[in-house]
């Protein structure tokens, strides 16, 4: 059993599951606008497959887009904060406002005042995804470990040096945690703000498609929707899991195994 | 904090040796307070004076919390006093070896040695000579390209040690750097220290809690009270080998014994 790969076990549990869910739809002849069986939900991805894959897309460039921005706002509001204390103390509530907030509650207002659909979802999502970003790198930059921080005085580091070769790498970990959150949690801004916005305009994601569907009783279209959104995440999760390991491998103790 | 007025008034120890007088000190501290914080913080070092001649091997050895590490530091330049005086030889260069290595775990051997250099600006290829001779010097030429988690505790501390000395310091500042160390790691570290510091003329202060320590490497050791604290005692050790004769010797272990009785003096003080 220990010889087997790592990936085997989890892998046969999701066919078996597969399987067992097929095997009792065709077995109790379940009807497929009540529990459609894997090969259905199969079979309408492949016929629906041109306008779900459009969405599919929309979807990631709203998750993306949102994510980047994100990574830009969190990271550069992470230095300012640890760079002075005073800012942080002044802006931090703000940054805690908009985490608390839940974002179904503010996306109606969001879709008010904003014009174009998919600024107001980047938006949304932007909001969902910023505050673990932000806090994770707040944390980090301030991780440093303090005698390097005397080393570097002594021997006259430079502002530039400091942060380039001590408090960038010294809050990576804690970046990259924060990074893998938020791509989850942008994926959820992402579907739950379109979902707030109904199934309207040229352009839709994945929630317009299980919205629409829904309306129509289209349980195995819905499936297969809810199947894209999954992937998504997935992809999105292996994703910065790869990249955190390709950053740290070789030094943090997050992603090496005991020597 | 609490006795803080009665351990001024002490009398003073009986053997106060000063320090070599026909050099002029590297590093001289003079009558230095130090308090952390502003106003009420916790007072460090009371009437401090201490200073350390060129060549000289001093040790700072006291009770834990009795300042030592913060005389290190006001040495360094690291921190400046609450009052009296710091005085450094001009453009002094100078090494510090923490307690622990102290590495970056990001970087490989051979990048955290380059560090000083690299803050002074140099290129890794301008840098390559002296990198690959402060490892030679520790023993770990080899390893340049491993990380330090790859590393025991010994060897991380000799990277940290030869990151210290890639600048071609004058004054080595060393703050129980081998006290998480093992009993034979420590002993090895300590004679290339010593080997180290007689190759290149380096003037060294080291902090220690263990007498035996202090003794085994010092040519002086400036004995501390306990906080806020001074110097109470100075004992010079005379000794023209270091070795495992010397640690047998009866010499070695009157010098401890009676470096052993000014530290209870101090810390009843």
């Amino acid at each position: 059993m220990n010889r087997l790969p790592g990936w085997l076990a989890p892998v046969l549990v999701v066919i078996g599951v597969l399987l067992l869910w097929e095997g009792w739809v065709v077995w109790r002849e379940v009807p497929h606008y009540i529990l459609p069986a894997p090969s259905r939900v199969l079979a309408t991805l492949w016929a629906d497959g041109a306008s779900l894959m459009q969405s599919l897309f929309y979807t990631l460039q709203v998750t993306v887009a949102a994510l980047a921005l994100a990574v830009l706002g969190g990271v550069a509001l992470a230095v300012l904060f640890a760079l002075s204390r005073r800012v942080e103390q002044a802006l931090f509530p703000i940054a805690i406002v908009m985490q608390v907030t839940p974002i179904l509650a503010v996306a109606p207002l969001i879709l008010i005042y904003v014009d174009s659909t998919t600024a107001a979802l980047v938006l949304c999502t932007f909001i969902v995804a910023f505050f673990p970003i932000l806090a994770s790198t707040v944390i980090g930059l301030r991780s440093a470990d303090p005698h390097l921080r005397e080393l570097f005085e002594l021997h006259g580091a430079s502002p530039g040096q400091r942060l380039r070769l001590l408090l960038v790498p010294s809050a990576l970990p804690y970046f990259l945690s924060g990074l893998k959150i938020a791509g989850g949690l942008a994926l959820i801004g992402a579907v739950g703000a379109e979902f707030a916005a109904g199934a309207a305009g040229k352009q839709t994601g994945l929630a317009s498609r299980i919205l629409e569907a829904s309306f129509r009783i289209e349980i195995p279209k819905m499936f297969a929707a809810l199947m894209l959104v999954s992937l998504l995440g997935i992809a999105i999760y292996v994703l910065f899991d790869l990249l955190s390991r390709w950053l740290l491998g070789r030094w943090h103790d997050s992603e090496t195994p005991e020597p | 904090m609490a006795d803080s007025s009665s351990s001024i008034d002490q009398p003073s120890p009986r053997r106060l040796t000063p320090a070599p007088a026909d050099e002029p000190a590297v590093v001289g501290l003079r009558d230095v307070q130090f308090r952390f914080g502003q106003g009420r913080g916790l007072q460090a070092l009371s009437e401090l004076s201490l200073s350390v001649a060129s060549g000289e091997f001093l040790s700072l050895l006291g009770p834990s919390g009795c300042g030592k590490s913060t005389a290190l530091r006001l040495a360094a330049g690291l921190l400046k006093p609450t009052s009296g005086e710091v005085h450094r030889q001009p453009d002094l260069r100078t090494g510090f070896v923490f307690q622990e290595p102290t590495l970056m775990p990001w970087a490989s051997v051979f990048d955290n040695v380059w560090l000083p250099l690299r803050l002074a600006g140099q290129s890794a290829a301008q840098a390559r000579d002296a990198v690959m001779q402060g490892l030679d010097w520790v023993g770990l030429a080899d390893v340049a390209r491993a990380y330090p988690r790859e590393l025991s505790g010994g060897m991380r501390m000799r990277v940290s040690i030869a990151r210290a000395l890639v600048i071609r310091p004058r004054l080595l500042l060393l703050d129980e750097p081998f006290a998480a160390l093992d009993e034979i790691t420590r002993t090895r570290l300590d004679e290339d220290l010593l080997r180290i510091q007689r190759e290149q003329g380096l003037t060294v202060m080291f902090v220690t809690h263990s007498v035996y320590e202090a003794v085994f490497l010092s040519s002086r050791i400036a004995v501390f009270s306990s906080r806020p604290g001074r110097v109470i005692a100075s004992v010079s050790i005379e000794a023209p080998l270091r070795d495992e004769a010397f640690r047998g010797s009866a010499h070695f272990a009157a010098l401890c014994r009676q470096t052993s009785t000014a530290l209870r003096e101090g810390m009843s003080s």
